[in-house]
């Protein structure tokens, strides 16, 4: 067994663990401490990664390692990580890490919610760390089905719809991503599944064309990808706290990651080729995101077309095909991943003391709440890419990188997607105008309380994160632009 | 160098005053707060000062400029091979020149704020957003490259909305400050692109261009392009037209807050920035700056008619603020080359202007906030006859005023009067727009000092529990500052100013061209004489007459030309009702409702052959036998052909 | 020796008996009985082709016996099932037979 196994293994003792906890305080001790020790493997791993590049250590993915599963199909249960899936697994722990926070209070069955909920991170911390198609594919299957329950259960509004067809939706789309990823298969030769081996080796032009649509649309799915995004708002709104926040700050990421690491990496030529109809949907994701949070009433779902925006500049900047673009999409990702979770948390914290989302109804929570309120104001600033977050280094590191790509073509849909940032800033501020200033007009609310010591912790991690890398991003950028480099050197080297 | 390597320090203290309050403001008492506000400023402006004295006395390079110093200058993140994103620290003549203004006018303000705010809730909030601004703003004039400009542009745009909506219950501060938040970012879109451009046929952000002169030659009509879109971001900072509306709004804010930001600092952030650019402007975009100066003078001109029947003193003080730096941006426009001595001089008048200005303007806004502070309103018609009772106020006051009239011995005068030559340089029609501008401004000038202080006498209103409510000087925190900038004013027109800063940074010596003040001095001589004459008095004859004889063209300035009645129109008619709901309404009703139906589909078909399975393993025998049957007759036909029935 | 197309006539008339019995009856013991008419004409024609076509082996004869052996499995299994269907339903008619499906 390698050292990343640990990733999987944590979540798995936490399965264990909860189930052998008998009272909410165990319980919460079980999650408290997995939740930690992924933090702590995650900055570990980070460190480790550092140091081995460093070292000198060039090799495109380090600490590898391939243990066969099924030799008939050549299945490996195939690991390693690069720069990328680095920092993804760091979105991931601080995600994990918060949402345990975040549902603190969690009451109804909280053993089986926090089941599925380690269920859920043990997918998506599996997925980044593999290597090896097949493998990728479980983690992402293990990540989506506990979903269902969570929503369908814990979930609040039209839940066992939303439910329904968040799953329904992801599992179409999983549906493609098998088909593309049997197809990348045979078409290398079906003698491996390993990413980096494929890599390698060349697939038929006419296959390419045939199964990058379908792979990049089976991933895109999941970084709601126009026209196939509508099951994220509706998802979103119905999801509890934790799930969105680890719905849309990690597993929609999975797909851009996806998108970027099997779909055009493997399949270089016809993402040349066909990137201009993805680019199309995506630019228009990017600003039909943002135009459609404008006006909506439900605190989730401005969050949630919001994301579709943002989820849409990261393919976006992927489909650019530049080094810094790529670079910038990642860290969006990450920026994204982290804002998002942060709005989700404090969306969450909200609803739970006034029992509304409704935008329309809520009105001076500053007055009330100024803890919580003086967190969503931030995270609003982040979301609009105010300098000093880490949204403004990832869109101008995009926009920069996208500027590169000199075609009359991808220079149009650029500036189409720079005025998103404008139009993010009209509905952010609407909503800040309108639910944290202003005075209290329901007598009601007047004796809501602030933020108690678990949710502070939660907001407290994540503004430092958005913070931290929004002041400090050169770190970042550069192991990720060293790990985004070969994929950028097989686009344009095909 | 070595005597700069403190300059990081001008804005990490502001940087850490803003943590320190921002985080932990609560812990501390308000006044507590405030003084470690203001204690910090004043180390940033000892330092900012040093800096200054060291830099404007060291000596000069052979070529009689003042050499270039970056202390400091580190990638803060790679974009690309070529490009980066550094942070850094320029110092040279203008960066130099704005340290001084921006800590000089945040200093006033944050002693004056001790007093004017007193006792509001959030004092602490208050300075903590201070110091954000000014370490903003102090970022933005040091920055070694266009695109740390940018970075710290967006905080200047931001910590101005703060400061708007620091009366965050006040539905119209909100409004205000999202307004004024929006419309500088609608503009700074078009300094994003614009920066996207330039990096990219440029090849780097910085602005020592000399090292990229090859590159910008070969990159042709994009640097015009480049530019003309910088210039929109800087008009949106500026309030230029069409993006002037924002300014008059942003007034909802405290007043000190109006002194340092909507009149003396970061509106003129767009003037700086074609300042800092200037060497590409007439090198390689001259149409470019020329436009940016038509632009500037309609706005002058449109402003100052509006601010001749605004009523709000606020008000009357932000459209004199937009048509001075109407002023500022002609004198970058009118210039045609970089030689102050043939057609350059624009450069250099249009600094000096930026640097009386601020601190005029600054005493303008800060004796209209004891003026606030002592009647509690800002309307004309709440005050009048309050000489005899704020008379340092009423004195600060009328010098401010003279100066922006362009009277001499005030500094205004001296700034104004180059910036006319140097209209007079490039087309005499524009010198007689702009001298006739410059008449209006002392004519509306005069219209509100007098609606201040004199025109009738103060009507002494009964004040809560039957207290007399008397209008009374300003404590000695708030006087001090508006003492202060009036010595600067009376003062600052006989500084060598273009000894420090000029268009290509040799020595130029500052001339009065007699025909010019003479003019210019007469023009507003005859501006304050007919506003002594409508306004001095308590009887408004005059006034009334004109208000009903110009009704349509009174009206339409009263409102501003209807500006903001459009933008509203945008905004809310065309963004929200036409694309935004629209976008809402189809993804609801269309892309969302064909997943829908895609489901609804499947279950449909699945209800429909949902029979076939009854679970009768009877009928299935059945249709089982009949498959059989079916199967074997066709094997039939396959093998042996239709004849075999035969 | 009666020719062989007697037999198959007897046992293809027993084949469609017992088919048609299976489809139409709907009491379990008389569908039980189909079955058994079915598998004995499947016995027969192994038995006849046996011993027509190859009278030196014996392996139709075996499957035949080993047939019949299964059909007294089967019947002793099904009958025992159709006792317990009539103890828990009082009545053995197939269509009674449904409650898995709910």
């Amino acid at each position: 067994m390698n050292f990343l196994s640990i990733f999987v293994l944590i979540p798995s003792l936490m399965l264990l663990g909860l189930w052998a906890a008998r009272n909410i305080k165990q319980i919460r001790a079980v999650m408290v401490t997995g939740a930690s020790m992924l933090m702590i493997a995650a900055v570990a791993l980070a460190y480790l990664y550092v140091r081995a590049r460093a070292a000198g250590d060039t090799s495109q993915m380090l600490f590898t390692s391939s243990v066969e599963w099924y030799k008939p199909l050549n299945i490996c249960y195939a690991v390693g990580v690069d720069g990328i899936s680095v920092v993804m697994l760091l979105l991931s722990a601080v995600i994990v890490f918060t949402g345990v926070f975040a549902s603190w209070k969690m009451k109804l069955q909280t053993k089986e919610f926090f089941l599925w909920f380690s269920l859920l991170s043990m997918g998506v911390l599996g997925f980044f760390i593999s290597i090896d198609l097949f493998t990728m594919f479980m983690f992402y299957e293990i990540a989506l089905i506990p979903m269902y329950l969570l929503i369908g259960i814990w979930g609040t509004g039209r839940k066992e719809y939303s439910a329904m067809k968040l799953t329904l939706m992801l599992m179409g789309a999983s549906a493609f991503l098998l088909m593309g990823i049997l197809g990348i298969f045979f078409g290398a030769g079906g003698t491996t599944m390993n990413i980096l081996e494929i890599a390698k080796l060349h697939i038929p032009i006419d296959l390419q064309r045939i199964f990058f649509p379908i792979t990049f649309l089976g991933f895109g799915v999941l970084g709601a990808l126009f026209p196939f995004h509508t099951w994220s708002p509706d998802g979103h709104a119905s999801a509890p706290t934790a799930v969105s926040m680890l719905h849309a700050g990690v597993l929609m990421k999975l797909g851009g990651y996806g998108c970027f690491r099997v779909a055009m990496y493997l399949m270089p030529e016809a993402a040349t080729e066909l990137s201009w109809i993805f680019l199309i949907l995506t630019g228009i994701s990017v600003v039909y995101g943002a135009f459609s949070a404008c006006v909506q009433t439900d605190l989730k779902y401005i969050n949630a077309y919001s994301s579709v925006s943002h989820c849409g500049l990261v393919l976006f900047a992927i489909l650019m095909m530049t080094h810094t673009a790529s670079t910038g999409a990642v860290l969006q990702m990450l920026s994204h991943g982290l804002i998002t979770a942060l709005f989700f948390a404090l969306i969450g914290m909200i609803y739970g003391r006034t029992h509304t989302r409704d935008v329309r109804e809520l009105r001076g929570l500053m007055k009330v709440m100024p803890f919580l309120s003086v967190g969503y104001v931030v995270a609003g600033f982040a979301n609009l890419g105010l300098p000093g977050f880490s949204g403004f280094v990832a869109e101008m590191k995009i926009f920069v990188g996208s500027f590169e790509n000199a075609e009359t073509f991808n220079r149009v849909w650029t500036i189409i997607a720079t005025t998103s940032i404008v139009i993010t800033a009209v509905y952010i501020l609407r909503l800040v105008g309108r639910i944290i200033y202003g005075e209290v007009e329901n007598k009601k609310y007047l004796s809501l309380t602030d933020a108690t010591w678990d949710e502070r912790l939660c907001v407290i991690v994540l503004v430092a994160a958005v913070a931290g890398l929004g002041c400090f991003p050169l770190w970042f950028s550069n192991i990720i632009d060293e790990s985004t480099l070969p994929v950028i050197t097989q686009l344009m080297n095909h | 160098m070595e005597q700069y390597s403190i300059t990081p320090l001008i804005i990490l203290l502001p940087l850490a005053a803003f943590l320190l309050l921002g985080l932990f403001g609560n812990r501390f008492k308000p006044l507590t707060a405030g003084i470690i506000a203001t204690l910090e400023m004043t180390a940033t402006t000892v330092i900012a000062y040093f800096t200054a004295f060291s830099y404007f006395t060291s000596d000069r390079l052979p070529d009689g400029t003042f050499a270039t110093f970056t202390p400091f200058d580190y990638v803060w993140l790679p974009l690309g091979e070529k490009l980066t994103f550094n942070m850094g620290i320029l110092l040279d003549p203008i960066s130099v020149m704005m340290l001084i203004v921006i800590t000089t006018v945040s200093l006033m303000v944050h002693i004056y704020s001790l007093g004017y705010m007193k006792g509001e809730k959030g004092f602490q909030r208050y300075f903590a957003f201070l110091s954000l601004f000014t370490m903003s703003m102090l970022g933005l004039v040091v920055a070694t490259n266009i695109f740390q400009m940018y970075l710290f542009w967006e905080l200047v745009g931001v910590s101005s909305y703060l400061l708007i909506g620091f009366y965050y219950t006040k539905p119209s501060a909100i409004a205000a400050s999202k307004k004024a938040f929006i419309v500088t970012r609608f503009a700074d879109l078009g300094f994003l692109i614009g920066i996207l451009v330039y990096g990219y046929y440029v090849g780097s952000y910085s602005f020592e261009y000399s090292a990229h002169l090859k590159a910008i030659a070969t990159a042709g009509t994009m640097i015009p392009l480049a530019l003309g879109l910088m210039i929109i971001g800087g008009a949106g900072k500026s309030a230029m037209f069409p993006f002037h509306l924002w300014l008059p709004d942003a007034m909802e804010g405290p007043t000190p807050v109006s002194a340092l930001i909507h009149a003396a600092t970061m509106v003129v952030a767009g003037v700086y920035l074609i300042a800092r650019l200037f060497p590409l402007f007439v090198g390689f975009a001259p149409d470019v700056l020329h436009l940016a100066g038509y632009v500037g003078a309609f706005t002058a001109l449109f402003a100052a008619v509006i601010a001749c029947v605004q009523t709000d003193i606020k008000r009357v003080l932000a459209f004199s603020t937009i048509s001075q730096i109407g002023f500022m941006i002609v004198a970058l426009g009118v210039s045609t080359s970089a030689d102050p001595h043939h057609g350059g001089l624009g450069y250099m008048a249009s600094m000096f202007h930026l640097f009386t200005h601020a601190m005029f303007k600054a005493l303008l806004f800060l004796g209209a906030g004891a003026v606030i502070h002592a009647v509690h309103s800002n309307e004309m018609k709440d005050m009048g006859g309050l000489w005899k009772y704020m008379p340092l106020t009423h004195i600060t006051f009328l010098v401010a005023c003279l100066a922006i009239a362009g009277i001499p011995p005030f500094s205004g005068f001296f700034s104004k009067d180059e910036i006319l030559a140097a209209t007079f340089m490039f087309s005499p029609t524009m010198g007689y727009l702009m001298t006739f501008i410059a008449g209006l401004t002392a004519f509306y000038m005069f219209r509100l000092y007098y609606n201040i202080f004199w025109a009738k006498p103060y009507e002494v209103k009964s004040g809560h529990g039957g207290h007399a409510h008397k209008p009374h000087e300003a404590p000695a925190v708030m006087t001090f500052p508006l003492l202060f900038l009036a010595a600067v004013t009376c003062v600052a027109g006989f500084i060598p100013f273009g000894n420090f800063v000029s268009s290509n940074g040799e020595a130029y010596h500052i001339h009065i061209d007699k025909q010019v003040a003479v003019t210019s001095v007469v023009v507003a001589l005859v501006g304050i004489g007919i506003a002594t004459l409508m306004y001095r008095g308590a009887s408004r004859k005059v006034a009334d007459g004109l208000e009903r004889g110009f009704g349509f063209l009174y009206r339409a300035a009263v409102h501003r030309f209807y500006i903001d009645e459009i933008y509203q129109f945008v905004t809310h008619k065309i963004i929200f009702a036409l694309i935004s709901k629209p976008i809402a309404w189809f993804d609801r009703h269309v892309v969302d409702a064909f997943f829908d139906r895609l489901a609804w589909l499947a279950h449909v078909t699945a209800t429909k052959i949902k029979g076939l399975q009854g679970g009768n393993v009877q009928s299935y025998a059945v249709v089982f036998l009949w498959g059989i049957l079916a199967i074997m007759v066709a094997l039939l036909f396959i093998t042996f052909g239709v004849f075999w029935l035969m | 020796m009666v020719p062989m197309q007697y037999y198959l006539l007897v046992s293809t008339f027993m084949l469609f008996v017992g088919v048609f019995g299976f489809f139409t009856r709907r009491n379990l013991l008389t569908i039980l009985i189909s079955v058994e008419l079915v598998l004995n004409a499947v016995d027969i024609n192994f038995a006849v082709f046996n011993r027509y076509l190859y009278p030196e082996q014996l392996e139709g004869m075996f499957f035949s016996v080993f047939s019949i052996g299964l059909s007294a499995v089967e019947a002793a299994v099904a009958i025992a099932i159709i006792i317990v269907v009539y103890r828990n339903l009082e009545n053995i008619r197939v269509s009674s037979l449904n409650k898995l499906k709910d």
